[in-house]
């Protein structure tokens, strides 16, 4: 019987609960031995002229090997549209966490003394501290560019769009900042070798990307640089390819002599590397009040931070923007500005939440006006399954979808009908704890970049295989899920199986992971290539064992070529084959078919709110996410488990504030509301698997689905909860004092009047 | 100051600064590289280690402290001839662990939960690893794997 | 992160640990649990340049019952307090709040001594002590003194304790069969209070309502002559006077109080 399909516990865990992982700073290689240690000096201000730089202080302070500035770096300026972001401050500061200076030391404990002695006056200019603030211009963060808006997209919008509808509701709404904190900060170790390459250990999702940006930011051929990829302490979109940083790290290797680490701090962290989401839409739907929806609108802005590094978040947004529905007019339009602070980029998900918490908020306020169960009026709306390929008016192609048919699984199993009758009980009795009940349907989209993958099987003269993937997983289990598929085809047994990732000198083409691609790219790479090497194969079993290849067979059960039901006339194992051949048994393929794929879903999240306090307490989340045909149901409900606490996160607790000037409020994780196991509750799975005929597997990605439909839902619940008190919307996180607030503001909060 | 800390039953003496920090002397001084820094703030529980026998934040306590005393790293938890601690076989049998940055430190706080309350309800486990934090999980399989490890049946 | 230079004294007695203090004055710090200390010196908010370590001083870790008092060493932990079995017969409310302080990491290690002489209007266990009515026992070199809680927290992370000075011990009568309860509003578990309230018998400790912890006189005083805990409750923020910031503003700090106050008298006369 195949192993696919069935439970495998991990590969990768041996190491990781005995030892643990290799994180880059675990690192003791040789070529380490002696290394210098890094820390950038980064900005305390938002926005502000730098009128002088001492580093004398420093430099003398023990230990201290080279204080760097702007003024030192002699690399050719990043050529980034539409306003370039220097290697170190050059001049000007645009967001509190922006380098300004690099300190190297000899010992980890002397970087922060020595930091400290770094003397930096600032003369502070007006910053930019939100979307609004930004839309206005009257403090720009580029002189040179002029204004603060720097991408529109879409348009123009219709002013009668909205007219013979019989009800129009329009709403803004904020998709708060997070942190995608990994429990692994950034970190790297740089090393030049006498041969005048670059080895660069990194803390990545993309090494060859990161080896191609690092390349060109040194001016350098991509030959002379090399990436390694040691374990990852989770990315979630944050470790694409390679930031800044680590280009001006190579540089400093470089220029001091010296090979160099670098682990940045939590507080680093929390505000250098990039957050995620960040926007503020409003959306208009309007429509009848049987429930159909006959035009929808959204109107997208992005906040991108300092300097712009993912302006394809908001148009993708708007790709997205019509989520499960079949809407006859849409318009959508995006404007992405820039404001003093974190720089915005990828953070599980990126664009698409955005997009499902806006449509589906949306469909919960037009509910709520006609006066329609969520329910239903997601019903009325849906793509129906005969549909697909279903061509949306922004422009995807959607595969396939059961959408119906998740919705109506997870109602059965919450017995939604019992908790509404539940929630009417507790509204009658007036009680303090109200309960809530949120919907969200999702459709995403994975694989989405235009790029395939890399994959390449070998099979060993001693009969095992050793599986080269393109593909950097990080804590997804995609070791496990490529040895079982290639234990399945080959007939190998998996502890007899090798997959490698993560060097450039190994795998020198591929993308790597980011938009749950790694499967369906990355694992339809390994299967093709395993297919060749059994084509090849059988040709050469064919000839060893005296047969036309066509008569022969490859037994999985034992990994042992054979005459078709004549396994008597001789078998070649693997091993045999493998020996007796003059070629390698190899084949190195490129897989770039079948993209993107559009898993889809429905979350229903349970909540009781107390009404006297505003305290938001998650007690379910049932989720039905169909990604096509699993694989390992152990990592694949793992994602889903994952995107599920991220999603609930950023609805009920998770934001990083910024004051009017533009600092930080949330810059530690004692202030960070990363949420813990006891603000979640167990999660209620529900199976569903509807294939994609786009690749070989059947697969689509399952990577951010999770997190994409439980933010609306959490939210929709939270609102849900209050709505017999008067409140239509408020925005996320839902924490206990907005909830209160919001309460009162609706006129109805139950004490403290 | 020259400190000894007995780790994992082998003792580990050194010349150090007085303010090295504890999870410092594990990673550098005693190279046992498991036990991890997520946090600058005592929050995220990744340099959770036993000394002498509870759960402490290695990062917030300084190795002049432990001096003379025992610290156990997951490093040390598995028996001599590498058969597994139930916590490790049930943190891998439930898939308890992703990129396992947060593992370490994680099992280290269950193993002191545990040694507290022997058979806790799934909220008590949600309640005792309130100073650990994991990025990947959503938990849900971290709480079947306290539970699978408490011997109780894990049902969910 | 990491602390500024510093030197490291451990001190073996309470004898030591005064001459210690008294040899270094004003450039030393005591550091028990180090759970509040060496966070702040990490982020270099501390930079004491010698640390007297007394967290080694198992003569100030006990929990005795003495008559009518319980006597309670500077040294105990959290973790002790919270399994006491002294404290759970006659200081229930204390165990209890013990038991809530940080995560069972931080409570491993943190002692009770080294929260009240902390003195964070945030912190948990000097909230409780002041509504038990505790007393505080200091040592310096001139002998011992008895501070009365009223009178311990003087301002944010301001005691009267001199700088020679370590407390050694915190005495409170025994609360046996009193009704007590203890509400903390955060929103994460982890996170400190917003807001809290101590109740033991009728009274009524305030967490984070002032630069100190507080007691809601008030609420007391109303409790005292018959008021329901819904009435009493509804006095509670009376004379209090919480940081405002935009995650928490005084205006709801004053409301938390109220309610939480009001929850917690209705569990303390159940």
């Amino acid at each position: 019987m195949s192993i696919v399909g069935t439970r495998v516990v991990r590969i990768e865990d041996q190491k990781l609960i005995t030892q643990g992982g290799t994180y880059v700073d675990d690192l003791r290689e040789e070529a380490l031995t002696g290394a210098v240690h890094a820390m950038f000096v980064r900005s305390p201000i938002a926005h502000a002229r730098i009128s002088s730089i001492d580093t004398s202080a420093a430099l003398a302070a023990s230990g201290v090997v080279a204080v760097y500035t702007a003024a030192d770096i002699d690399l050719a300026q990043r050529a980034v549209p539409p306003v370039a972001e220097p290697w170190l401050a050059d001049g000007v500061v645009r967001y509190v966490g922006e380098p300004v200076a690099l300190v190297l030391a000899e010992e980890r404990y002397q970087l922060a003394d020595a930091a400290e002695l770094i003397d930096i006056d600032y003369d502070p200019i007006d910053a930019v501290a939100s979307i609004d603030a930004a839309l206005t211009d009257e403090s720009v963060l580029f002189e040179e560019f002029g204004t603060n808006l720097v991408q529109t997209n879409g348009g123009p919008l219709d002013d009668k769009a909205f007219e013979g509808c019989e009800v129009v509701i329009s709403q803004t709404i904020v998709n708060n900042r997070v942190a995608p904190a990994p429990l692994e900060t950034r970190g790297g170790a740089f090393a030049w070798g006498t041969d005048g390459r670059l080895t660069v250990w990194l803390s990545t999702q993309n090494p060859q990307i990161a080896r191609t940006t690092i390349a060109a930011g040194l001016g350098v051929g991509e030959e002379k640089i090399r990436v390694i990829t040691p374990d990852v302490g989770g990315g979630f979109g944050a470790k694409i390819g390679s930031d800044p940083e680590a280009t001006v790290l190579g540089w400093a290797a470089q220029r001091a002599g010296r090979a160099v680490r670098w682990a940045e701090t939590r507080s680093e962290n929390l505000v250098s590397m990039t957050h995620g989401r960040a926007q503020q839409n409003t959306v208009t739907v309007g429509g009848r009040r049987d429930g159909t929806v006959e035009v929808f609108r959204i109107e997208v802005v992005q906040d991108a931070g300092a300097y712009p590094r993912a302006l394809f978040l908001p148009t993708l947004t708007e790709l997205m923007a019509t989520g499960v529905y079949h809407f006859p007019k849409v318009e959508t339009i995006s404007r992405a500005v820039v404001t003093n602070t974190t720089p915005i980029a990828a953070y599980r998900g990126a664009g698409r939440p955005e997009a499902t918490a806006a449509i589906e908020r949306a469909m919960d306020l037009f509910a709520a006006e006609i006066g329609m169960d969520p329910a239903e009026v997601r019903k009325v709306n849906y793509i129906r399954p005969e549909e697909f390929p279903y061509q949306t008016p922004t422009g995807a192609n959607y595969d396939s979808g059961e959408y119906a048919q998740a919705l109506d699984k997870v109602l059965e199993s919450s017995d939604y009908q019992a908790l509404r009758a539940e929630q009417a009980r507790r509204r009658e009795a007036g009680e303090r704890f109200a309960l809530g009940l949120g919907l969200a349907s999702y459709v995403e989209i994975t694989g989405g970049d235009a790029g395939g993958e890399s994959g390449r099987v070998d099979i060993n003269p001693d009969g095992t295989v050793t599986a080269y993937t393109g593909s950097s997983p990080h804590g997804q289990g995609l070791d496990t899920t490529l040895a079982m598929l290639l234990s399945d085809q080959l007939g190998v047994p998996m502890d007899k199986i090798t997959i490698r990732h993560g060097d450039t000198d190994e795998v020198p083409k591929a993308v790597g992971t980011f938009g749950s691609r790694s499967l369906q790219l990355g694992g339809s790479a390994v299967r093709k290539a395993a297919e060749e090497v059994i084509a090849r194969a059988k040709e050469l079993a064919a000839d060893l064992l005296e047969a036309s290849p066509d008569d022969l067979e490859l037994n999985v059960d034992e990994g042992a070529w054979q005459v078709k039901g004549a396994p008597s006339s001789g078998t070649l194992s693997w091993a045999q084959l493998a020996a007796q051949v003059e070629e390698p048994l190899t084949a190195d393929v490129w897989f770039g078919e079948g993209t993107p794929t559009f898993p889809f879903g429905t979350h229903l999240a349970v909540v009781e709110v107390d009404t006297e306090t505003g305290k938001v307490a998650l007690k379910r989340i049932i989720a039905a996410d169909d990604a096509g045909p699993v694989l390992n149901p152990v990592t694949f409900n793992g994602q889903r488990h994952g995107g599920l606490g991220q999603g609930a996160a950023q609805a009920m607790l998770e934001v990083m504030n910024y004051d009017a000037d533009g600092n930080p409020t949330t810059a530690t994780l004692a202030d960070y509301s990363f949420i813990s196991a006891t603000e979640l509750p167990d999660f209620e799975l529900v199976d569903i698997a509807t294939p994609t005929p786009r690749n070989l597997l059947g697969v689509k990605g399952i990577g951010e689905a999770a997190t994409i439909g439980s933010t609306p839902a959490v939210h929709n619940a939270v609102v849900d909860a209050l709505a017999h008190l008067g409140v239509q919307h408020l925005d996320m996180p839902t924490t206990p004092i907005r909830v209160w607030q919001a309460l009162r503001e609706a006129g109805a909060a139950q004490a403290g009047q | 100051m020259k400190v000894t800390i007995e780790i994992n039953g082998k003792p580990v003496s050194e010349e150090v600064e007085d303010r090295t920090l504890l999870v410092h002397f594990i990673r550098e001084t005693a190279g046992l590289t498991a036990t991890n820094i997520g946090c600058d703030t005592t929050s995220c529980g990744a340099c959770t280690v036993l000394l002498d026998g509870e759960s402490v934040k290695s990062c917030t306590v300084l190795a002049a402290q432990a001096d003379g005393h025992t610290v156990t790293t997951v490093e040390g938890l598995a028996a001599a001839d590498g058969e597994l601690h139930p916590l490790q076989q049930a943190f891998r049998n439930q898939h308890g662990l992703q990129c396992g940055f947060c593992t370490p430190g994680m099992i280290m706080a269950s193993a002191s939960l545990l040694a507290h309350n022997p058979k806790p309800t799934r909220q008590e486990v949600r309640e005792g690893l309130e100073g650990n934090l994991c990025r990947c999980t959503g938990y849900h399989n971290i709480v079947n794997a306290v539970i699978e490890a408490s011997g109780q049946e894990v049902d969910r | 992160m990491i602390p500024a230079q510093f030197s490291y004294r451990r001190a073996s007695s309470v004898d030591e640990a005064l001459s210690l203090l008294t040899e270094h004055g004003d450039e030393a710090k005591l550091i028990a649990g180090g759970q509040s200390l060496l966070p702040l010196m990490k982020l270099r908010l501390a930079a004491p340049e010698v640390l007297v370590d007394v967290a080694p001083l198992d003569e100030l870790r006990y929990v005795r019952l003495e008559g009518d008092e319980i006597a309670i060493g500077a040294l105990s932990r959290y973790q002790d307090l919270h399994g006491d079995p002294v404290l759970a017969e006659h200081a229930p409310m204390v165990a209890h709040v013990a038991g809530s302080v940080g995560d069972l990491q931080i409570r491993h290690r943190g002692t009770i001594g080294g929260s009240l002489a902390h003195a964070d209007s945030a912190a948990d266990l000097p909230a409780a002590i002041l509504a038990s009515d505790g007393v505080l026992v200091a040592r310096g070199p001139s002998g011992e003194r008895r501070i009365p809680a009223a009178e311990f927290f003087l301002g944010p992370f301001t005691t009267p304790l001199e700088p020679d000075e370590l407390l050694t011990e915190i005495r409170i009568g025994k609360q046996t069969g009193l009704g007590w309860g203890f509400e903390k509003f955060t929103r994460r578990a982890i996170d400190w209070a917003i807001v809290g309230v101590a109740v033991v018998g009728t009274s009524v400790g305030l967490i984070n309502m002032a630069g100190t912890p507080i007691r809601a006189s008030a609420a007391e005083a109303a409790l005292a002559s018959g008021s329901s805990p819904a009435e009493a409750g509804a006095l509670a923020a009376e004379d209090t006077s919480p940081v405002d910031e935009p995650h928490a503003t005084s205006e709801y700090r004053r409301h938390l109080a109220r309610v939480l106050t009001t929850r917690a008298l209705t569990a303390a006369a159940a």
